[in-house]
């Protein structure tokens, strides 16, 4: 099945109000997204591409913050507590030692066009 | 804040997240594509903070400042040699947010708009089983690569019978908890899901060997991908949905090409058992009654000086060795003399996806100067020498000529092709694969017995 009919499939069903598959379309064109995203990046960078995933993947921190968030304590808040401090650590941690690694990655001093 | 405006700044996060992994297919847009993930992270941070049910600060403020201090002091020290276990510390943390958040939803349903406790949606109710049971899976198995990595536990793989047969009972199991829980509501049931999905990460991951972590450390960075997608839809959050799926098909396609690199499917890796430490009646003495040529760091010196160009073969030994400062020095001597020098990588040196090149980088090795396999493995035709430097089963020609070879099939680095192959190890002992390597043992290879990073280091000298 090729993709466009995939999506105009989706969006047709997207339309018809059902949240869920509303949701679901857009998880299916991510999925997408990221296959194309993702073979494109060069193979040199697929150990910064691991650790800036890990890092975006915290964005799961905003259900954390939802449940950290009510002024009333409660095992849920105290759950969100929780995953807060995970996720943040995730999130300095990633974007950090992937800033460090990409740092790293340096091209000949002079411009020389060899090895080609 | 309006409905609209936040659904826009979900949006405009997940578009900072998908030009963040654009960014990536080169090193010089890499760093801008950082640069606009960070941006992403703090448009959903603020966009959620903005919401009015998040109305008290104090746990919230002091959550960031303890978890974004530990990340901080742990990112800045960590050495470069330690990423996969850094990794795949940093995916379990991931997992077990989820599953955190997951509890979070199922005991104050009210919060997230899907219910009341005790009553809540079999749809929402699915979804959070997803990302809890996900997550949970890639915390418990993050744990044990991290242990394997770390070397806290043993880098071998750890089989018994029955093994699969558990696993599926598990799997039986954490299906059956879902569908109590979807149709009871029971906090149990739910706590359930977790625990059998913490022991399924355990044995799924224990029976897999040290050297296929760079597949394990790619599935699990998947894992956490889909753990996010699952919450997601929990909380009809398309930041994270779109996150999640981009994520979790970086992983798969990581994983992919780890198993293309060694001819295996995923399948193989995942049931494990491959390259025991006593693999194979070969692993030993296999080498006995066969002529090798070794010799000393003056005598590679030599060669090298009076070669034209060289080509660089690194693996998981340098890495272990830390030899790569010394590598680059030596590169540098070389290039002095006049010598042309390039590195060669294979798919699955090293430890993790990428490996290789990270450590290179921070030797100060020029990214334009290492090379790809299938870029640079026509060249070794041309080269006079390829120096290989901790790495082993990657070069082994019985990948191709010998079809019982448990590795065969592998595409290699056709180091064989070079007018010299100078081989660094610390014994005539087989690789990872348990395979002997009759390269070894070949007129035009010369064998340099010890450490990586001993042995570069007389090499500098001798060339100095």
């Amino acid at each position: 099945m090729s993709t466009d009919k995939l999506a105009a499939k989706a969006a047709e069903a997207a339309s018809s109000g059902d949240p869920f598959i509303f949701m679901f379309t857009v998880f299916v064109l991510a999925v997408f997204i990221g296959f194309f995203v993702v073979w494109s990046v060069t193979p040199a960078l697929h150990s910064p591409l691991m650790s800036v995933t890990n890092a975006v993947s915290s964005v799961i921190i905003v259900g954390a913050l939802i449940a950290a968030g009510p002024a009333d304590m409660g095992f849920s808040k105290v759950m969100g507590f929780a995953a807060v401090i995970l996720a943040s650590v995730n999130i300095f941690g990633g974007f950090i030692v992937t800033n460090r690694m990409l740092a790293m990655f340096k091209k000949k001093p002079k411009k020389v066009e060899a090895g080609k | 804040m309006s409905e609209s405006i936040t659904g826009f700044a979900y949006l405009a996060a997940a578009v900072c997240f998908i030009l963040a992994l654009r960014g990536l297919s080169s090193p010089e847009s890499a760093r801008r594509g950082v640069g606009l993930g960070v941006i992403g992270m703090v448009i959903a941070i603020g966009t959620t903070l903005a919401d009015p049910t998040v109305m008290s600060f104090e746990l919230i403020i002091a959550g960031v400042v303890i978890g974004g201090a530990i990340g901080t002091v742990v990112a800045l020290k960590i050495e470069m040699t330690a990423l996969p276990q850094l990794v795949a510390a940093f995916h379990s943390l991931v997992g077990l947010a989820a599953v955190f958040v997951a509890a979070a939803a199922f005991f104050a349903p009210e919060a997230y708009g899907i219910g009341v406790l005790g009553n809540i949606q079999a749809a929402s109710l699915i979804e959070m089983s997803v990302g809890a049971a996900i997550g949970a899976i890639t915390f418990s198995g993050s744990l044990i690569a991290f242990g394997k990595l770390q070397g806290v536990l043993s880098g071998s793989p750890l089989v018994f019978t029955g093994q699969h047969a558990l696993n599926a009972l598990l799997g039986i199991a954490l299906v059956a908890s879902v569908v109590w829980l979807v149709q009871s509501n029971d906090p149990n049931a739910f706590w359930a899901v977790v625990a059998l999905s913490i022991i399924l990460g355990f044995t799924i991951i224990l029976p897999i060997g040290g050297a296929d972590m760079p597949v394990v450390v790619s599935m699990l960075n998947s894992y956490s991908g889909w753990a996010a997608c699952g919450i997601g839809f929990t909380l009809s959050n398309t930041a994270l949905i779109v996150t999640g799926a981009l994520v979790g098909s970086s992983g798969a396609i990581l994983s992919y090409i780890m198993c293309k690199g060694m001819n295996r499917s995923i399948f193989n890796v995942l049931l494990g058992g491959f390259g025991g430490e006593v693999a194979g009646p070969a692993a030993g003495g296999g080498g006995e009654g066969k002529a090798v040529k070794s010799g000393s760091g003056d005598d590679a010196a030599f060669i090298m000086r009076n070669a034209s160009k060289v080509i660089i073969v690194p693996g998981y030994g340098m890495a272990v060795a830390q030899a790569q400062h010394a590598l680059r020095e030596m590169g540098d001597l070389l290039k002095a003399e006049g010598v042309d020098v390039s590195y060669a990588i294979h798919p699955v040196a090293g430890r993790m996806p990428g490996h290789m090149n990270v450590l290179l980088a921070e030797a100060n090795v020029p990214y334009d100067e290492v090379f790809e396999l299938e870029e640079i493995n026509t060249q070794f035709a041309t080269a006079d020498v390829a120096f290989v430097i901790g790495a082993n089963d990657v070069t082994n020609p019985a990948a191709k000529t010998d079809p019982t070879s448990a590795i065969y099939g592998m595409p290699i680095l056709e180091v064989e092709n070079a007018g010299t192959v100078l081989f660094i190890k610390r014994s005539m002992a087989s690789g990872y694969a348990g395979v002997d390597n009759e390269l070894f043992f070949r007129d035009n290879t010369m064998m340099l017995f010890s450490d990586a990073k001993a042995m570069t280091e007389s090499i500098v000298q001798a060339l100095g």
